[in-house]
């Protein structure tokens, strides 16, 4: 199996991602899309580790699996923090910073 | 000839689910559709023999991840979005961004592909002259030469934790 059929894989993935991120207005979907990106990016960093034989791009993945757990954990309480006090999850409708 | 097979019916699984999460209309869907994709690039992982990403994809993805995203759906008791359907400039918009980044990054992988390592056609992309990763390799790896970024992921951990406990207790927003 080809490396390149790997990479054009994760491709399609990431941009299914971003245009969830564009798309959605649900900011737990929009979550999910960066989720999706953040796997995508994984996959490409595990197809080049093996094909190069170079242990270094899992390791990389560990990390960055590491860094989506403490984005969720902190980006859904945010999410609860909000819901909490404007009692909706629209990215639209959130609007701290404009008045 | 097994696993390009195998690789076809993992990637069918795992477009099918990111494009059902992109759709659906309920955030429960959603996240449904996400666990089918985690789970199929998984099982891509195992094919390209890494087993052990694949075996924490499957933790840490999986179960941990996308339950936090399930129990936090539920605690919110949300609404379902209205449908993708109709035309706005902001649909249009992203549309046109999607279809740029995909151009993008599918001639940056056409104009790599000469660079890429030779690999034959039947096996992976190992082309069956490395071994499958073990996980003595990786513990190796992570605990010599990148012992001090783990030290860091690891503060970075606890800070996340102590974090999401004081940003959903209540009063505190």
């Amino acid at each position: 199996m080809d490396l390149t059929w790997y990479l054009s894989l994760s491709a399609v993935l990431f941009t299914i991602g971003v245009l969830g991120v564009l798309l959605r207005r649900n900011v737990i979907v929009v979550f999910l899309s960066i989720e999706l990106m953040l796997n995508a990016v994984n996959l490409t960093l595990v197809a080049f580790s093996q094909a190069f034989g170079d242990v270094d791009g899992q390791i990389l993945v560990f990390f960055v699996m590491s860094v989506a757990a403490a984005e969720a954990a902190v980006g859904l309480a945010i999410v609860i923090a909000l819901f909490r006090n404007k009692l909706t999850v629209n990215v639209d409708e959130m609007r701290l910073f404009r008045g | 000839m097994l696993e390009p097979f195998l690789f076809f019916v993992f990637a069918v699984f795992a477009l099918a689910g990111a494009v059902g999460m992109l759709v659906s209309r309920s955030p429960v869907a959603s996240a449904l559709w996400m666990v089918q994709t985690m789970l199929a690039i998984a099982c891509l992982y195992l094919t390209l023999n890494a087993s052990f990403i694949g075996v924490v994809q499957i933790l840490v993805y999986a179960g941990a991840i996308m339950v936090l995203f399930l129990f936090v759906i539920m605690l919110l008791n949300l609404e379902e979005a209205p449908s993708l359907k109709g035309f706005s400039f902001l649909r249009a918009g992203a549309f046109v961004g999607g279809v740029a980044v995909l151009s993008l990054l599918l001639t940056a992988v056409a104009g790599a592909a000469d660079l890429l390592p030779e690999t034959s056609d039947t096996m992976g992309p190992t082309g069956g002259t490395l071994p499958p990763t073990s996980v003595e390799e990786l513990g190796v790896a992570l605990l010599t030469r990148h012992a001090f970024t783990l030290e860091i992921v690891g503060a970075l951990l606890l800070a996340a934790t102590i974090g999401a406990v004081l940003l959903a207790k209540k009063r505190f927003v």
